[in-house]
């Protein structure tokens, strides 16, 4: 069995034991432990992949380079510390009354089958499978979203399931032109042309232009939707503010993350048989959209997960518009964008999380003082929303600071609608989250128990990354980069 | 090609081809629930005859697997669900009130003119005869797509959706004679767990909402929100304090 | 010289059997729909003894009938016999179809349409006026798709004149053309609407509410009324020769052997008869819409037409 085998299996399995297990106090503790088997394995096959380099499975279904490794082995993690924190965070929501037992028992099984499909879309080497499990991942996490069961939720789950649906029709639709254009270029009679290595070795002899461009007009509109590209946004803060909140901490870190992988991955192919920058340029437009956007929609939120979804659209924005910049500095800080932010807003929700049952509610203008009533919350809130505000010695300066070094280069005009970008979403977020750190508690507000141990490990990995990027993870992020762009940054 | 001078399974195919396109416009046209869903089988109906056509004139055997799971999934389960479900919810007999019919069918009409100008930068790349019909299963997609966006009905909603999905897999058969089989098999699998939640949100959405319309969401929508309490504007000094 | 003038000779002859026959027509359907419906049927032949009841009856004309009022039922029956002259009804490549066209030929039914909707206008009673307006509604929905679909199969046979079309389609063997599919479809639509029948208008009634095309010619009588029921038989057939030509042409005359042009004759006999009960189960099977339904009900078939239209330029060219 490799170890890649075992990364896949583990949530599978994990979900399917959780899903007959029905709901035990064991549950939670299960939910960890797959997590555990599944983070342990991905980050020795990352280390095997760092140094043996672009691993093959049997059969070419699976592909694992540095660039999707990275990713598994961040999903492994992420999933591995918001299931620590959704432990008692869950229990408490079956206090509250929130939900029930029978559904807590879908919400454990469907937590690790969402993991399982995005390790799945993350490794894959079949660019059709890779649309399943992006829809699979649409569907675990559509039972999520209504876990709750209120009208807003069952709203949200509809909405979320609907513009997701469509969207992701657009994405098999460009798949499908993809393997219509390789199987015109390969021949009809072989069953391997929608195999991503097979693409990428024949993309360069030139997959047909017209074919390609159209393609990924609709695969950036498809998976755009998954990312939260703009105009196709509007599920994303629904589906955050009204799913339980270690699904938005998942969501936000994670699958959104993995959407742009597979944007990206289509981006090479695009880059390789066009020869011009129509994706790049797509890319960017869409990114500094939504960018901009989501900035501007930051300050008129009410309610606190909505508010940091949309601080999630405006990082997914920023990232995607690193990648269709396209440069090894672009790709190198996007790379480490996608990093942080996935580590901060995952971080951020957790703590969020907490906040709001100490408070009892998500509004912002009804959660106050929440240093004073716990402190460890109110410091994660704080240091978290200074992370992602791009402060530094966080690493997300560090990220944002060689993007806008990347765009003063290529675009110079281009940095200052970041900028503004930038001092906009500090100032949306800090009117907000200043009042509910500080600001007068509420009487009878009481602490509440919380696991603050997944933010501080996110946090201190952030604060590690902005002081220092470790010497093999600058390597590995190289690795990845140079696949992407072609060339070094270093 | 001269169509006079195609072989008769040729012309069968796009005579299939535009019959299912028809539906389409059928479906968006359409206000009454159970018409909407025998349609909405009609057209799976006419896409696996024309699965098996292509089969058959072109000699791929494995694309009777895909007229299979088609006939399987959008001709007998999904449509049996969707009326054993509107039958649950006594609402079988329901219509639904078309806002600019005209103007539906004319944004139909639009969509197919456009898949038409798209698709003929790209059918070179095929040498099929029927290479034409790739912008018909480009419009069936869209319009399918149009009709998610145009009504309020969920059920409606579904079936544009399963009919942009149905558009979908009659590109992969009359571009590529269909896709690798195990995407074919994911596809079916993700189509038919997808129908069954659709199934469980419709009890939802009437436990919640009281009926199917959803163009009644309004609960989270922002647009006649006001903006946050003036209060919270001043510029937040404590910051990093 | 003499091959030109049995061609025209055949040509008239032809125009006559057409204007002769379309009584039988008259006669033909109303027989079938009474079987259908369970009633005593009249006699094949009681239109010709209708029409001849109404030419020997005196003419009673209003007051303020003007000069329009009593030349409109000869503009409008020369009208009709000029478009029953261009329609081959068992000969094509007669020397008279090059005469006009097939927008000609919807050109004759606007002229025949517009001045019976003004002799309506003219006497001033209510029910001209509110037919006449009722009429022009629908001729105004019905018109662009009929010509819509007479353009799709314009452009596959690439001519505009209706001989030489229906040769085309008639020598291009069977052709599964979804265009035509839906052209025919469309033109039944229109067809339907344009000669007064159910579910659009019902020519039995007399019901104020339900008139269209009865609300106009309330006024006419003898010579007048049966010029214009006439010419409404022929409008009628020369819609049932249209489809038949452009969809079924088979059977129809190429040259003018006799025993070619006898089978034309039996074939398109045999194929008006069949169009006939088809009408008559539609008619049976539908109730007549709401007059505020007709728009959609036309709207459909433009639709249909534009489709037609458009599958003929995606499907059937270029590739």
């Amino acid at each position: 069995m490799t170890l890649l085998e075992i990364t896949l299996l583990a949530p599978l399995l994990g979900g399917l034991l959780l899903a007959l297990l029905g709901h035990r106090p064991i549950a939670g503790w299960i939910n960890i432990a797959v997590g555990m088997a599944t983070f342990g394995a991905a980050l020795v096959m990352a280390l095997e992949v760092f140094e043996h380099g672009p691993q093959l499975s049997a059969g070419r279904m699976f592909y694992i380079d540095a660039f999707n490794v990275y990713l598994v082995v961040l999903t492994a993690f992420v999933g591995l510390t918001t299931s620590i924190f959704s432990r008692p965070y869950m229990r408490h929501e079956v206090e509250r009354g929130r939900v029930t037992d029978r559904r807590l028992r879908l919400y454990h099984s469907m937590y690790q089958c969402f993991l399982f499909s995005m390790l799945l879309a993350l490794s894959t080497n079949n660019l059709g499978v890779l649309w399943v499990a992006m829809e699979l991942a649409t569907l675990t996490t559509v039972l999520l979203v209504s876990l709750y069961r209120t009208p807003e939720a069952i709203e949200a789950a509809w909405k979320y399931f609907i513009l997701c649906g469509v969207g992701i029709a657009q994405a098999l639709f460009g798949t499908v032109l993809i393997y219509f254009a390789a199987e015109s270029k390969l021949g009809g009679d072989r069953d391997d042309t929608l195999l991503w290595t097979v693409l990428h070795s024949v993309a360069g002899g030139g997959l047909d232009p017209a074919v390609i461009t159209l393609a990924f007009v609709f695969l950036l509109v498809g998976y755009g939707t998954k990312v939260g590209l703009v105009p196709l946004h509007n599920w994303l803060p629904d589906a955050h503010s009204e799913g339980p909140t270690p699904m938005s901490a998942v969501l936000s870190g994670l699958l959104l993350n993995v959407a742009l992988y597979a944007l990206v991955r289509v981006k090479m192919l695009v880059d390789a048989s066009l020869h011009t920058n129509l994706a790049g340029n797509l890319m960017m437009g869409f990114g500094l959209l939504s960018f901009t956007v989501a900035g501007l929609f930051l300050h008129r939120q009410h309610d606190v997960k909505r508010m940091f979804s949309y601080s999630s659209i405006e990082h997914m924005g920023l990232i995607t518009f690193g990648f269709g910049m396209g440069g090894p500095l672009a790709t190198f800080g996007a790379l480490l964008h996608m990093t942080v932010h996935s580590l901060t807003k995952s971080a951020i929700f957790i703590t969020v999380g907490h906040a709001c049952q100490l408070a009892g509610t998500q509004r912002i203008d009804q959660i106050r003082g929440l240093i004073r009533t716990q402190p460890a919350i109110g410091w994660g809130l704080l240091l978290g929303t200074v992370a992602i505000a791009g402060f530094p010695p966080f690493g997300v300066f560090i990220s944002e600071f060689l993007l806008l070094m990347a765009t003063m280069k290529a675009w110079p005009w281009l940095t200052i609608p970041l900028l503004v970008g930038f001092g906009v979403a500090f100032a949306g977020l800090a009117r907000h989250v200043q009042r509910m750190v500080f600001g007068e508690p509420p009487p009878g507000q009481k602490p509440v128990e919380a696991n603050m141990l997944p933010v501080v490990v996110h946090l201190f990995l952030v604060l590690w990354l902005g002081l220092a990027i470790p010497g093999f993870l600058a390597r590995w992020f190289e690795q990845a980069t140079v696949l992407i762009s072609g060339a070094s940054p270093l | 090609m001269e169509f006079a001078a195609l072989s008769l399974y040729n012309q069968a195919i796009i005579l299939f081809a535009a019959l299912a396109l028809f539906t389409s416009f059928i479906m968006l046209a359409q206000a009454r629930m159970m018409p909407l869903i025998f349609t909405f089988a009609w057209q799976g109906l006419l896409l696996t005859v024309v699965s098996v056509l292509v089969a058959i004139a072109s000699g791929h055997p494995q694309l009777h697997i895909s007229a299979a799971i088609t006939f399987c999934l959008k001709v007998v389960v999904i449509p049996y669900l969707l009326y054993r479900l509107s039958a649950r919810l006594n609402m079988q007999y329901d219509a639904e009130v078309i806002e600019h019919p005209t103007l539906l069918l004319l944004g139909g009409v639009a969509l197919v003119i456009f898949s038409y100008h798209v698709s003929q930068s790209i059918i070179h790349l095929s040498g099929l005869a029927t290479r034409n019909t790739i912008a018909v299963s480009m419009a069936i997609e869209l319009l399918g797509m149009l009709l998610m966006c145009a009504r309020k009905s969920a059920v409606a909603q579904v079936i544009g959706f399963m009919s942009m999905e149905s558009g979908i897999f009659f590109a992969a058969v009359v571009s590529t004679y269909g896709m690798p089989l195990i995407v074919e098999l994911g596809l079916a699998f993700d189509i038919l767990v997808a129908s069954i939640l659709f199934g469980v949100f419709f009890f939802h959405l009437r436990d919640s909402f009281g009926s199917l319309n959803v163009g009644q969401f309004n609960r989270l929508s922002e647009a006649n929100q006001p903006m946050p309490s003036p209060e919270a504007t001043e510029p937040s000094s404590g910051e990093r304090s | 010289m003499d091959s030109q003038l049995t061609a025209w000779a055949l040509a008239a002859a032809q125009a006559l059997l057409f204007i002769a026959s379309a009584p039988l027509l008259a006669g033909w359907l109303r027989r079938v729909k009474c079987h259908m419906q369970n009633r005593a049927a009249p006699a094949l032949w009681q239109p010709y003894r209708d029409l001849a009841k109404l030419l020997k009856k005196r003419m009673l004309l209003a007051d303020n009938a003007s000069w329009l009022f009593r030349a409109v039922p000869y503009i409008v029956f020369s009208a009709m016999l000029l478009a029953a002259a261009v329609v081959p009804l068992v000969a094509v490549n007669l020397p008279s179809a090059a005469i006009a066209d097939l927008i000609v030929l919807v050109g004759f039914f606007a002229l025949a349409r517009f001045f019976t909707a003004l002799a309506a206008l003219d006497i001033g009673t209510a029910f001209g006026g509110m037919g006449a307006s009722r009429e022009m509604m629908v001729a105004a929905l019905a018109e662009p798709a009929m010509l819509m679909a007479v353009f799709t199969l314009s452009m596959t046979a690439n001519t505009t004149n209706l001989s030489v079309a229906t040769a085309y389609i008639l020598q291009s063997g069977l052709v599964l053309r979804p265009s035509f599919l839906f052209a025919l479809l469309a033109l039944a639509m229109v067809a339907v609407a344009e000669t007064s029948r159910i579910p659009v208008d019902n020519p039995a009634t007399h019901l104020e509410l339900t008139m269209l095309h009865e609300a106009m010619i309330l006024e006419y009588g003898g010579r007048h009324l049966a010029l214009i029921e006439w010419a409404t038989q022929i409008k009628l057939m020369i819609y049932a020769v249209l489809i038949v030509d452009l969809f079924f042409p088979w059977g129809i005359a190429t040259d003018f052997s006799a025993m070619v042009l006898a089978v034309g004759v039996v074939a398109v006999a045999a194929k008006l008869m069949l169009i006939a009960v088809l009408l008559v189960v539609w008619e049976t099977v539908l109730a007549k819409m709401r007059l505020f339904r007709v728009p959609q009900f036309l709207g459909f078939s433009f639709m249909l037409s534009l489709l037609a239209m458009l599958t003929h330029v995606v499907l059937e060219t270029g590739g």
